[in-house]
Protein backbone atom coordinates (compact mmCIF):
# COMPACT_ATOMS: atom_id res chain seq x y z
CA UNK A 1 0.00 0.00 0.00
CA UNK A 2 1.42 3.40 -0.91
CA UNK A 3 1.39 6.13 1.68
CA UNK A 4 -1.14 8.97 1.37
CA UNK A 5 1.30 11.50 2.81
CA UNK A 6 5.00 11.10 2.46
CA UNK A 7 7.25 13.62 4.22
CA UNK A 8 10.83 13.05 3.19
CA UNK A 9 13.69 14.52 5.19
CA UNK A 10 12.34 18.06 5.44
CA UNK A 11 14.17 20.92 7.11
CA UNK A 12 12.91 24.34 8.09
CA UNK A 13 14.97 27.13 9.63
CA UNK A 14 13.90 30.46 11.07
CA UNK A 15 17.12 32.47 10.92
CA UNK A 16 19.60 30.48 12.95
CA UNK A 17 16.94 28.40 14.67
CA UNK A 18 16.35 24.95 13.22
CA UNK A 19 12.63 24.30 13.67
CA UNK A 20 12.53 21.04 11.71
CA UNK A 21 15.62 18.93 11.30
CA UNK A 22 15.31 16.18 8.74
CA UNK A 23 11.82 14.93 9.48
CA UNK A 24 10.54 11.77 7.81
CA UNK A 25 6.92 10.78 8.16
CA UNK A 26 4.55 8.51 6.33
CA UNK A 27 0.81 8.35 6.77
CA UNK A 28 -1.23 5.54 5.27
CA UNK A 29 -4.69 6.09 3.82
CA UNK A 30 -7.40 5.86 6.45
CA UNK A 31 -4.92 6.00 9.32
CA UNK A 32 -5.35 7.89 12.60
CA UNK A 33 -1.98 9.34 13.52
CA UNK A 34 -1.25 11.18 16.73
CA UNK A 35 1.54 13.75 16.69
CA UNK A 36 2.86 14.87 20.05
CA UNK A 37 5.80 16.81 21.40
CA UNK A 38 6.59 19.48 23.97
CA UNK A 39 5.90 23.16 23.24
CA UNK A 40 8.21 24.52 20.56
CA UNK A 41 9.14 21.08 19.27
CA UNK A 42 8.06 21.96 15.73
CA UNK A 43 4.63 20.35 15.47
CA UNK A 44 2.89 23.38 14.07
CA UNK A 45 5.82 24.15 11.78
CA UNK A 46 5.54 20.63 10.40
CA UNK A 47 1.82 21.16 9.81
CA UNK A 48 2.56 24.47 8.09
CA UNK A 49 5.13 22.81 5.84
CA UNK A 50 2.72 20.02 4.92
CA UNK A 51 -0.10 22.49 4.22
CA UNK A 52 2.04 24.96 2.29
CA UNK A 53 1.66 27.88 4.70
CA UNK A 54 5.45 27.66 5.06
CA UNK A 55 7.80 26.27 2.44
CA UNK A 56 10.45 23.85 3.67
CA UNK A 57 14.07 24.58 2.71
CA UNK A 58 15.08 21.03 1.88
CA UNK A 59 13.44 17.66 1.59
CA UNK A 60 10.09 17.09 -0.04
CA UNK A 61 6.45 16.45 0.71
CA UNK A 62 4.33 14.28 -1.53
CA UNK A 63 0.64 13.67 -1.23
CA UNK A 64 -1.46 11.03 -2.92
CA UNK A 65 1.46 9.91 -5.07
CA UNK A 66 2.40 13.39 -6.30
CA UNK A 67 4.88 15.91 -4.99
CA UNK A 68 3.35 19.10 -3.61
CA UNK A 69 6.64 20.96 -3.19
CA UNK A 70 6.39 24.61 -4.14
CA UNK A 71 2.60 24.55 -4.30
CA UNK A 72 0.78 27.35 -2.48
CA UNK A 73 -1.46 26.50 0.45
CA UNK A 74 -4.68 26.85 -1.57
CA UNK A 75 -3.39 24.44 -4.22
CA UNK A 76 -2.65 21.84 -1.55
CA UNK A 77 -6.16 22.33 -0.21
CA UNK A 78 -7.44 21.64 -3.73
CA UNK A 79 -5.38 18.43 -3.76
CA UNK A 80 -7.10 17.28 -0.58
CA UNK A 81 -5.15 18.45 2.46
CA UNK A 82 -7.31 20.29 4.98
CA UNK A 83 -6.38 21.69 8.35
CA UNK A 84 -7.87 23.34 11.36
CA UNK A 85 -5.93 26.05 13.12
CA UNK A 86 -4.59 25.90 16.66
CA UNK A 87 -6.38 29.14 17.47
CA UNK A 88 -9.67 29.14 15.56
CA UNK A 89 -9.55 31.58 12.66
CA UNK A 90 -13.15 31.93 11.48
CA UNK A 91 -14.14 34.55 8.91
CA UNK A 92 -15.58 36.83 11.55
CA UNK A 93 -17.74 38.99 9.30
CA UNK A 94 -19.60 35.99 7.85
CA UNK A 95 -22.34 33.80 9.22
CA UNK A 96 -21.48 30.20 10.08
CA UNK A 97 -23.13 28.98 6.88
CA UNK A 98 -21.10 31.44 4.81
CA UNK A 99 -17.91 30.34 6.58
CA UNK A 100 -18.50 26.86 5.20
CA UNK A 101 -19.52 28.21 1.82
CA UNK A 102 -15.95 29.40 1.13
CA UNK A 103 -14.28 25.97 0.82
CA UNK A 104 -17.33 24.72 -1.06
CA UNK A 105 -17.06 27.54 -3.58
CA UNK A 106 -13.31 27.64 -3.89
CA UNK A 107 -12.25 24.01 -3.42
CA UNK A 108 -15.07 21.55 -4.03
CA UNK A 109 -16.39 23.44 -7.03
CA UNK A 110 -13.02 23.81 -8.75
CA UNK A 111 -12.15 20.17 -8.06
CA UNK A 112 -15.32 18.80 -9.53
CA UNK A 113 -15.25 21.25 -12.38
CA UNK A 114 -18.98 21.76 -12.23
CA UNK A 115 -21.28 24.32 -10.79
CA UNK A 116 -23.46 23.49 -7.86
CA UNK A 117 -26.82 25.10 -7.86
CA UNK A 118 -27.40 27.72 -5.20
CA UNK A 119 -29.71 25.40 -3.26
CA UNK A 120 -27.12 22.58 -3.39
CA UNK A 121 -24.61 24.80 -1.67
CA UNK A 122 -27.07 25.79 1.03
CA UNK A 123 -28.00 22.17 1.63
CA UNK A 124 -24.36 21.16 1.90
CA UNK A 125 -23.61 23.98 4.38
CA UNK A 126 -26.54 22.89 6.46
CA UNK A 127 -25.48 19.25 6.34
CA UNK A 128 -21.99 20.11 7.56
CA UNK A 129 -23.33 22.27 10.37
CA UNK A 130 -25.68 19.45 11.29
CA UNK A 131 -22.71 17.10 11.49
CA UNK A 132 -21.02 19.24 14.14
CA UNK A 133 -24.28 20.16 15.85
CA UNK A 134 -24.33 23.85 14.90
CA UNK A 135 -27.24 23.79 12.46
CA UNK A 136 -29.38 26.01 14.69
CA UNK A 137 -26.77 28.76 14.61
CA UNK A 138 -26.28 28.77 10.84
CA UNK A 139 -27.11 32.46 10.50
CA UNK A 140 -25.20 33.69 13.51
CA UNK A 141 -21.74 35.21 13.46
CA UNK A 142 -18.68 33.38 14.85
CA UNK A 143 -18.43 35.86 17.73
CA UNK A 144 -21.66 34.43 19.18
CA UNK A 145 -20.06 31.00 19.59
CA UNK A 146 -18.49 29.37 22.66
CA UNK A 147 -14.95 27.99 22.56
CA UNK A 148 -16.00 24.43 21.81
CA UNK A 149 -18.44 25.56 19.13
CA UNK A 150 -15.66 27.59 17.54
CA UNK A 151 -13.48 24.44 17.38
CA UNK A 152 -16.36 22.56 15.81
CA UNK A 153 -16.83 25.30 13.23
CA UNK A 154 -13.11 25.12 12.48
CA UNK A 155 -13.36 21.36 11.90
CA UNK A 156 -16.55 21.70 9.86
CA UNK A 157 -14.87 24.26 7.62
CA UNK A 158 -11.89 21.96 7.10
CA UNK A 159 -14.31 19.14 6.30
CA UNK A 160 -16.24 21.29 3.85
CA UNK A 161 -13.27 21.09 1.47
CA UNK A 162 -13.89 17.32 1.28
CA UNK A 163 -10.30 16.43 2.09
CA UNK A 164 -8.49 13.11 1.98
CA UNK A 165 -6.31 14.17 4.88
CA UNK A 166 -7.43 16.24 7.85
CA UNK A 167 -4.86 17.77 10.13
CA UNK A 168 -6.39 18.83 13.43
CA UNK A 169 -3.94 21.18 15.13
CA UNK A 170 -4.70 21.19 18.87
CA UNK A 171 -8.42 21.34 18.36
CA UNK A 172 -9.07 20.38 22.01
CA UNK A 173 -6.76 22.70 23.92
CA UNK A 174 -8.60 24.51 26.71
CA UNK A 175 -11.76 22.40 26.49
CA UNK A 176 -13.48 20.53 29.31
CA UNK A 177 -13.49 16.76 29.56
CA UNK A 178 -16.93 16.26 28.03
CA UNK A 179 -16.15 18.73 25.26
CA UNK A 180 -12.99 16.78 24.44
CA UNK A 181 -15.10 13.62 24.19
CA UNK A 182 -17.38 15.50 21.82
CA UNK A 183 -14.58 16.52 19.47
CA UNK A 184 -12.94 13.08 19.65
CA UNK A 185 -16.19 11.37 18.70
CA UNK A 186 -16.48 13.77 15.78
CA UNK A 187 -12.96 12.98 14.56
CA UNK A 188 -13.57 9.24 14.85
CA UNK A 189 -16.76 9.63 12.83
CA UNK A 190 -14.86 11.46 10.12
CA UNK A 191 -12.18 8.77 10.10
CA UNK A 192 -14.85 6.11 9.70
CA UNK A 193 -15.92 7.88 6.53
CA UNK A 194 -12.46 7.16 5.14
CA UNK A 195 -10.68 10.39 5.96
CA UNK A 196 -7.11 10.11 7.16
CA UNK A 197 -6.59 12.16 10.33
CA UNK A 198 -3.46 13.59 11.90
CA UNK A 199 -4.22 14.73 15.43
CA UNK A 200 -1.84 17.12 17.11
CA UNK A 201 -2.57 17.31 20.78
CA UNK A 202 -1.15 17.80 24.25
CA UNK A 203 -3.92 16.01 26.08
CA UNK A 204 -2.49 12.50 26.36
CA UNK A 205 -5.70 10.69 27.22
CA UNK A 206 -7.27 12.01 24.03
CA UNK A 207 -4.26 11.16 21.89
CA UNK A 208 -3.97 7.66 23.36
CA UNK A 209 -7.60 6.80 22.82
CA UNK A 210 -7.68 8.22 19.30
CA UNK A 211 -4.39 7.27 17.66
CA UNK A 212 -3.53 4.04 15.94
CA UNK A 213 0.04 5.24 15.66
CA UNK A 214 1.98 7.90 17.52
CA UNK A 215 4.87 10.07 16.37
CA UNK A 216 6.89 12.23 18.76
CA UNK A 217 8.74 15.42 17.86
CA UNK A 218 11.36 16.92 20.14
CA UNK A 219 13.39 20.01 19.16
CA UNK A 220 12.62 19.56 15.49
CA UNK A 221 13.56 15.89 15.37
CA UNK A 222 11.33 12.85 15.29
CA UNK A 223 12.45 10.66 18.18
CA UNK A 224 9.79 7.98 18.12
CA UNK A 225 7.16 6.56 15.79
CA UNK A 226 5.10 3.47 16.43
CA UNK A 227 2.29 1.92 18.41
CA UNK A 228 1.03 4.36 21.06
CA UNK A 229 1.59 2.02 24.01
CA UNK A 230 5.17 1.30 22.89
CA UNK A 231 5.97 4.91 22.19
CA UNK A 232 4.95 6.19 25.62
CA UNK A 233 7.26 3.61 27.21
CA UNK A 234 10.17 4.64 25.01
CA UNK A 235 12.87 5.95 27.39
CA UNK A 236 13.77 8.84 25.07
CA UNK A 237 10.16 10.03 25.01
CA UNK A 238 9.87 9.76 28.77
CA UNK A 239 13.07 11.75 29.14
CA UNK A 240 11.83 14.48 26.78
CA UNK A 241 8.54 14.83 28.62
CA UNK A 242 9.57 14.33 32.23
CA UNK A 243 13.22 15.30 32.19
CA UNK A 244 15.89 13.08 33.64
CA UNK B 1 -35.96 38.17 -1.56
CA UNK B 2 -32.80 39.32 -3.23
CA UNK B 3 -32.97 41.11 -6.55
CA UNK B 4 -30.68 39.49 -9.12
CA UNK B 5 -28.07 41.42 -11.05
CA UNK B 6 -30.03 41.76 -14.27
CA UNK B 7 -33.04 43.16 -12.44
CA UNK B 8 -30.80 45.46 -10.45
CA UNK B 9 -29.20 46.68 -13.68
CA UNK B 10 -32.64 47.53 -15.05
CA UNK B 11 -33.58 49.35 -11.87
CA UNK B 12 -30.31 51.29 -12.05
CA UNK B 13 -30.98 52.21 -15.69
CA UNK B 14 -34.46 53.38 -14.78
CA UNK B 15 -33.15 55.53 -11.92
CA UNK B 16 -30.34 56.85 -14.14
CA UNK B 17 -32.79 57.75 -16.90
CA UNK B 18 -35.00 59.54 -14.37
CA UNK B 19 -32.03 61.53 -13.06
CA UNK B 20 -31.02 62.42 -16.63
CA UNK B 21 -34.57 63.46 -17.52
CA UNK B 22 -34.87 65.56 -14.39
CA UNK B 23 -31.54 67.27 -15.06
CA UNK B 24 -32.54 67.91 -18.67
CA UNK B 25 -35.85 69.38 -17.60
CA UNK B 26 -34.12 71.61 -15.03
CA UNK B 27 -31.40 72.44 -17.58
CA UNK B 28 -29.13 74.66 -15.49
CA UNK B 29 -25.43 74.47 -16.33
CA UNK B 30 -24.41 74.78 -12.72
CA UNK B 31 -26.52 71.76 -11.77
CA UNK B 32 -24.63 69.70 -14.34
CA UNK B 33 -21.28 70.93 -13.02
CA UNK B 34 -22.12 70.21 -9.41
CA UNK B 35 -23.75 66.84 -10.05
CA UNK B 36 -20.86 65.77 -12.26
CA UNK B 37 -18.54 66.10 -9.27
CA UNK B 38 -20.86 64.08 -7.06
CA UNK B 39 -21.22 61.36 -9.68
CA UNK B 40 -17.47 61.29 -10.13
CA UNK B 41 -17.11 60.73 -6.41
CA UNK B 42 -19.67 57.92 -6.53
CA UNK B 43 -17.42 56.17 -9.05
CA UNK B 44 -14.26 56.88 -7.05
CA UNK B 45 -15.78 55.84 -3.73
CA UNK B 46 -17.23 52.64 -5.21
CA UNK B 47 -13.88 51.82 -6.84
CA UNK B 48 -12.02 52.46 -3.58
CA UNK B 49 -14.49 50.30 -1.71
CA UNK B 50 -13.88 47.29 -3.95
CA UNK B 51 -10.33 47.11 -2.61
CA UNK B 52 -10.63 48.99 0.67
CA UNK B 53 -14.04 47.85 1.86
CA UNK B 54 -14.44 44.37 0.40
CA UNK B 55 -10.79 43.26 0.77
CA UNK B 56 -9.74 45.51 3.64
CA UNK B 57 -6.74 47.01 1.83
CA UNK B 58 -6.66 50.76 2.43
CA UNK B 59 -5.53 52.61 -0.66
CA UNK B 60 -4.26 56.15 -0.08
CA UNK B 61 -3.28 56.57 -3.69
CA UNK B 62 -6.72 57.01 -5.29
CA UNK B 63 -5.62 60.36 -6.67
CA UNK B 64 -2.83 58.64 -8.61
CA UNK B 65 -5.24 56.31 -10.39
CA UNK B 66 -7.66 59.15 -11.04
CA UNK B 67 -4.83 61.29 -12.41
CA UNK B 68 -3.58 58.47 -14.58
CA UNK B 69 -6.99 58.32 -16.22
CA UNK B 70 -7.00 62.08 -16.65
CA UNK B 71 -3.48 62.23 -18.04
CA UNK B 72 -4.02 59.38 -20.46
CA UNK B 73 -6.81 61.52 -21.92
CA UNK B 74 -4.49 64.52 -22.09
CA UNK B 75 -1.80 62.44 -23.77
CA UNK B 76 -4.21 61.17 -26.43
CA UNK B 77 -5.71 64.63 -26.92
CA UNK B 78 -2.24 66.08 -27.34
CA UNK B 79 -1.35 63.39 -29.85
CA UNK B 80 -4.10 64.66 -32.13
CA UNK B 81 -2.51 68.11 -32.38
CA UNK B 82 0.92 66.65 -33.11
CA UNK B 83 -0.02 64.23 -35.88
CA UNK B 84 1.12 66.55 -38.70
CA UNK B 85 4.29 67.32 -36.82
CA UNK B 86 5.27 63.65 -36.46
CA UNK B 87 3.75 61.92 -39.45
CA UNK B 88 2.98 62.73 -43.07
CA UNK B 89 1.18 61.34 -46.08
CA UNK B 90 -1.48 58.69 -45.94
CA UNK B 91 -0.61 57.52 -42.43
CA UNK B 92 -1.30 61.00 -41.10
CA UNK B 93 -4.59 60.98 -43.01
CA UNK B 94 -5.59 57.72 -41.35
CA UNK B 95 -4.70 59.12 -37.95
CA UNK B 96 -6.70 62.25 -38.66
CA UNK B 97 -9.68 60.07 -39.43
CA UNK B 98 -9.37 58.33 -36.07
CA UNK B 99 -8.38 61.27 -33.88
CA UNK B 100 -9.57 63.12 -31.89
CA UNK B 101 -10.95 60.12 -30.04
CA UNK B 102 -14.42 60.40 -28.55
CA UNK B 103 -14.59 60.52 -24.76
CA UNK B 104 -16.04 57.01 -24.32
CA UNK B 105 -12.91 55.63 -26.00
CA UNK B 106 -10.75 57.84 -23.77
CA UNK B 107 -12.58 56.42 -20.76
CA UNK B 108 -11.73 52.94 -21.97
CA UNK B 109 -8.08 53.95 -22.34
CA UNK B 110 -8.08 55.49 -18.87
CA UNK B 111 -9.52 52.26 -17.49
CA UNK B 112 -6.85 50.17 -19.18
CA UNK B 113 -3.96 52.39 -18.06
CA UNK B 114 -5.15 52.61 -14.46
CA UNK B 115 -6.15 48.95 -14.43
CA UNK B 116 -2.62 47.96 -15.43
CA UNK B 117 -1.25 50.33 -12.79
CA UNK B 118 -3.57 48.73 -10.23
CA UNK B 119 -2.35 45.29 -11.20
CA UNK B 120 1.26 46.43 -10.92
CA UNK B 121 0.67 48.05 -7.57
CA UNK B 122 -0.99 44.88 -6.31
CA UNK B 123 1.88 42.78 -7.53
CA UNK B 124 4.57 45.00 -6.01
CA UNK B 125 2.88 45.28 -2.63
CA UNK B 126 1.83 41.66 -2.24
CA UNK B 127 3.53 41.16 1.05
CA UNK B 128 2.40 44.44 2.56
CA UNK B 129 -0.64 44.63 4.77
CA UNK B 130 -2.43 47.24 6.85
CA UNK B 131 -0.66 50.55 7.24
CA UNK B 132 2.36 49.36 5.25
CA UNK B 133 0.17 48.85 2.20
CA UNK B 134 -1.44 52.26 2.73
CA UNK B 135 1.96 53.97 2.88
CA UNK B 136 3.11 52.17 -0.26
CA UNK B 137 0.07 53.43 -2.18
CA UNK B 138 0.73 56.95 -0.91
CA UNK B 139 4.31 56.64 -2.17
CA UNK B 140 3.00 55.52 -5.55
CA UNK B 141 0.97 58.72 -5.81
CA UNK B 142 3.99 60.87 -4.97
CA UNK B 143 6.23 59.07 -7.47
CA UNK B 144 3.64 59.40 -10.24
CA UNK B 145 3.05 63.06 -9.55
CA UNK B 146 6.79 63.68 -9.79
CA UNK B 147 6.85 61.84 -13.10
CA UNK B 148 3.98 63.86 -14.53
CA UNK B 149 5.44 67.16 -13.34
CA UNK B 150 8.58 66.33 -15.31
CA UNK B 151 6.81 65.05 -18.39
CA UNK B 152 6.85 67.90 -20.85
CA UNK B 153 4.54 66.21 -23.38
CA UNK B 154 1.49 66.42 -21.10
CA UNK B 155 2.34 69.94 -19.98
CA UNK B 156 4.64 69.22 -17.04
CA UNK B 157 4.13 71.46 -14.06
CA UNK B 158 2.58 74.16 -16.26
CA UNK B 159 -0.41 71.98 -16.92
CA UNK B 160 -2.37 71.36 -20.10
CA UNK B 161 -5.31 73.17 -21.64
CA UNK B 162 -8.10 71.29 -23.26
CA UNK B 163 -10.64 73.47 -25.01
CA UNK B 164 -13.88 71.62 -24.93
CA UNK B 165 -16.45 72.21 -27.67
CA UNK B 166 -19.64 74.08 -26.87
CA UNK B 167 -21.82 71.20 -27.85
CA UNK B 168 -21.80 67.79 -29.42
CA UNK B 169 -24.08 66.36 -32.07
CA UNK B 170 -25.68 62.93 -31.86
CA UNK B 171 -27.81 61.75 -34.75
CA UNK B 172 -28.85 65.28 -35.56
CA UNK B 173 -29.56 66.28 -31.96
CA UNK B 174 -27.33 68.96 -30.47
CA UNK B 175 -26.40 68.36 -26.85
CA UNK B 176 -24.81 70.86 -24.52
CA UNK B 177 -21.28 69.56 -23.84
CA UNK B 178 -21.56 69.70 -20.06
CA UNK B 179 -24.77 67.75 -20.27
CA UNK B 180 -22.92 65.18 -22.36
CA UNK B 181 -20.17 64.88 -19.74
CA UNK B 182 -22.78 64.64 -17.01
CA UNK B 183 -24.52 61.85 -18.91
CA UNK B 184 -21.27 59.94 -19.36
CA UNK B 185 -20.38 60.20 -15.68
CA UNK B 186 -23.90 59.14 -14.75
CA UNK B 187 -23.42 56.08 -16.93
CA UNK B 188 -20.06 55.33 -15.29
CA UNK B 189 -21.59 55.65 -11.85
CA UNK B 190 -24.33 53.22 -12.87
CA UNK B 191 -21.81 50.74 -14.29
CA UNK B 192 -19.62 50.90 -11.19
CA UNK B 193 -22.57 50.39 -8.83
CA UNK B 194 -23.93 47.43 -10.79
CA UNK B 195 -20.42 45.91 -10.93
CA UNK B 196 -19.79 46.44 -7.23
CA UNK B 197 -23.11 44.89 -6.30
CA UNK B 198 -22.61 41.94 -8.64
CA UNK B 199 -19.19 41.28 -7.11
CA UNK B 200 -20.60 41.45 -3.61
CA UNK B 201 -22.98 38.55 -4.20
CA UNK B 202 -20.61 36.45 -6.29
CA UNK B 203 -17.95 33.91 -5.50
CA UNK B 204 -15.41 36.68 -6.02
CA UNK B 205 -17.16 38.77 -3.38
CA UNK B 206 -16.89 35.94 -0.89
CA UNK B 207 -13.22 35.62 -1.82
CA UNK B 208 -12.71 39.36 -1.19
CA UNK B 209 -14.36 39.05 2.21
CA UNK B 210 -12.11 36.16 3.24
CA UNK B 211 -9.09 38.33 2.45
CA UNK B 212 -10.48 41.06 4.65
CA UNK B 213 -11.16 38.61 7.48
CA UNK B 214 -8.18 36.25 7.47
CA UNK B 215 -5.83 35.54 4.58
CA UNK B 216 -4.25 32.48 6.17
CA UNK B 217 -7.61 30.84 6.76
CA UNK B 218 -8.65 31.83 3.23
CA UNK B 219 -5.69 29.97 1.74
CA UNK B 220 -6.52 26.95 3.89
CA UNK B 221 -10.03 27.00 2.43
CA UNK B 222 -8.62 26.95 -1.08
CA UNK B 223 -8.96 30.65 -1.93
CA UNK B 224 -6.13 31.74 -4.27
CA UNK B 225 -5.56 34.90 -2.23
CA UNK B 226 -2.89 36.34 -4.53
CA UNK B 227 -5.05 36.10 -7.64
CA UNK B 228 -8.14 37.39 -5.86
CA UNK B 229 -6.20 40.36 -4.49
CA UNK B 230 -4.82 41.22 -7.92
CA UNK B 231 -8.32 41.10 -9.39
CA UNK B 232 -9.41 43.59 -6.71
CA UNK B 233 -6.52 46.03 -7.29
CA UNK B 234 -7.06 45.87 -11.05
CA UNK B 235 -10.83 46.47 -10.97
CA UNK B 236 -10.47 49.20 -8.38
CA UNK B 237 -7.72 50.93 -10.34
CA UNK B 238 -9.61 50.65 -13.63
CA UNK B 239 -12.74 52.32 -12.24
CA UNK B 240 -10.70 55.17 -10.78
CA UNK B 241 -9.06 55.64 -14.18
CA UNK B 242 -12.51 55.73 -15.78
CA UNK B 243 -13.58 58.46 -13.39
CA UNK B 244 -10.47 60.47 -14.26
CA UNK B 245 -10.56 60.15 -18.05
CA UNK B 246 -13.26 62.79 -18.80
CA UNK B 247 -11.89 65.13 -16.11
CA UNK B 248 -9.64 67.25 -18.38
CA UNK B 249 -12.70 68.03 -20.55
CA UNK B 250 -14.71 68.94 -17.50
CA UNK B 251 -12.10 71.18 -15.90
CA UNK B 252 -10.62 72.61 -19.14
CA UNK B 253 -7.18 73.05 -17.64
CA UNK B 254 -5.39 70.16 -16.00
CA UNK B 255 -2.34 70.60 -13.81
CA UNK B 256 -0.62 67.99 -11.65
CA UNK B 257 -1.64 69.55 -8.36
CA UNK B 258 -5.33 69.43 -9.27
CA UNK B 259 -5.29 65.92 -10.78
CA UNK B 260 -3.30 64.54 -7.86
CA UNK B 261 -5.30 66.66 -5.42
CA UNK B 262 -5.58 65.63 -1.81
CA UNK B 263 -9.35 65.83 -2.03
CA UNK B 264 -9.54 62.76 -4.30
CA UNK B 265 -7.49 60.58 -1.97
CA UNK B 266 -9.32 61.83 1.12
CA UNK B 267 -12.83 61.80 -0.35
CA UNK B 268 -12.58 58.33 -1.86
CA UNK B 269 -11.67 57.01 1.59
CA UNK B 270 -14.01 59.19 3.61
CA UNK B 271 -17.11 58.58 1.51
CA UNK B 272 -17.21 54.76 1.89
CA UNK B 273 -16.22 55.12 5.55
CA UNK B 274 -19.13 57.43 6.24
CA UNK B 275 -21.59 55.39 4.21
CA UNK B 276 -20.35 51.97 5.28
CA UNK B 277 -17.75 49.78 3.64
CA UNK B 278 -19.35 46.34 3.53
CA UNK B 279 -21.94 47.04 0.86
CA UNK B 280 -22.27 48.92 -2.44
CA UNK B 281 -24.84 51.20 -0.78
CA UNK B 282 -22.24 52.72 1.54
CA UNK B 283 -20.07 54.52 -1.02
CA UNK B 284 -23.21 55.69 -2.85
CA UNK B 285 -24.78 57.18 0.26
CA UNK B 286 -21.44 58.58 1.46
CA UNK B 287 -20.65 60.19 -1.89
CA UNK B 288 -24.08 61.79 -2.23
CA UNK B 289 -24.04 63.05 1.35
CA UNK B 290 -20.49 64.28 1.49
CA UNK B 291 -20.39 65.40 -2.15
CA UNK B 292 -23.54 67.52 -1.80
CA UNK B 293 -22.34 69.00 1.49
CA UNK B 294 -19.08 70.00 -0.20
CA UNK B 295 -20.83 71.52 -3.20
CA UNK B 296 -23.14 73.43 -0.88
CA UNK B 297 -20.21 74.69 1.20
CA UNK B 298 -18.26 75.68 -1.91
CA UNK B 299 -21.07 77.95 -3.03
CA UNK B 300 -22.27 79.33 0.29
CA UNK B 301 -19.12 79.54 2.41
CA UNK B 302 -15.88 78.96 0.55
CA UNK B 303 -14.19 76.24 -1.46
CA UNK B 304 -11.51 75.93 1.20
CA UNK B 305 -14.03 74.62 3.71
CA UNK B 306 -14.41 71.43 1.63
CA UNK B 307 -11.78 69.34 3.29
CA UNK B 308 -12.61 70.69 6.72
CA UNK B 309 -16.13 69.31 6.31
CA UNK B 310 -14.72 65.94 5.26
CA UNK B 311 -12.39 65.89 8.25
CA UNK B 312 -15.09 66.80 10.75
CA UNK B 313 -17.56 64.29 9.35
CA UNK B 314 -14.94 61.55 9.32
CA UNK B 315 -14.04 62.19 12.96
CA UNK B 316 -17.71 62.31 13.87
CA UNK B 317 -18.50 59.05 12.14
CA UNK B 318 -15.50 57.22 13.51
CA UNK B 319 -16.78 58.06 16.99
CA UNK B 320 -20.53 57.65 16.52
CA UNK B 321 -20.81 55.06 13.73
CA UNK B 322 -17.53 53.27 13.07
CA UNK B 323 -19.27 51.02 10.55
CA UNK B 324 -20.79 53.92 8.68
CA UNK B 325 -24.44 54.74 8.15
CA UNK B 326 -25.13 51.24 6.81
CA UNK B 327 -23.59 49.72 9.93
CA UNK B 328 -25.69 52.02 12.10
CA UNK B 329 -28.92 51.01 10.34
CA UNK B 330 -27.99 47.30 10.44
CA UNK B 331 -27.27 47.61 14.16
CA UNK B 332 -30.69 49.11 14.77
CA UNK B 333 -32.40 46.41 12.72
CA UNK B 334 -30.58 43.67 14.61
CA UNK B 335 -31.54 45.21 17.94
CA UNK B 336 -35.14 45.45 16.72
CA UNK B 337 -35.31 41.77 15.80
CA UNK B 338 -33.65 40.58 19.02
CA UNK B 339 -35.65 42.14 21.85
Amino acid sequence: MTALLHVDNITKRFGGFVALDGIDLEVQPGERLGLIGPNGSGKSTLVNCICGTLQNESGSVSFDGQTVDGLAAHERTHRGIARSFQLPRPFHSMSLADNLRIPLLYTVRTREGMLHAHSDLNARCHELLEMVGLAKKARQLPRDLTQVEMRKLELARAMAAEPKLLIADESMAGLSHSEIEDILALLVRLNERGITVILIEHIMSAVMSFSQRLAVLVSGKKIADGKPEDVVRNPEVVRAYLGQ
Amino acid sequence: MRVNTTKFAFITIAVGAAVMAFAHWFNVDYLYFASYTILQFIVLATAWNILGGYCGYVNFGSAAFFAMGAYSSVALHKFDTLIDHWFSGSFAAILHAVFPLPIPILILFGAIVSGIAGFGMGYLTLRLRGSFFAIATLALAVVLQTLVVNWEYVGGSRGAYIIRPESIEFAGITINYIEYLFGLMLLLAMISLVTARAIEHSQLGFGFATIRDDELAAEACGVPTLRVKLIATTISGAFMGMAGAPFPYYIGYLQPSSAFGLEYAVNSIAMPMIGGTTSWVGPLVGAILLGSAQQYATVTISSAVNLLIVGLMLVGFVIIAPNGLIGLVQGWRRAWRKP
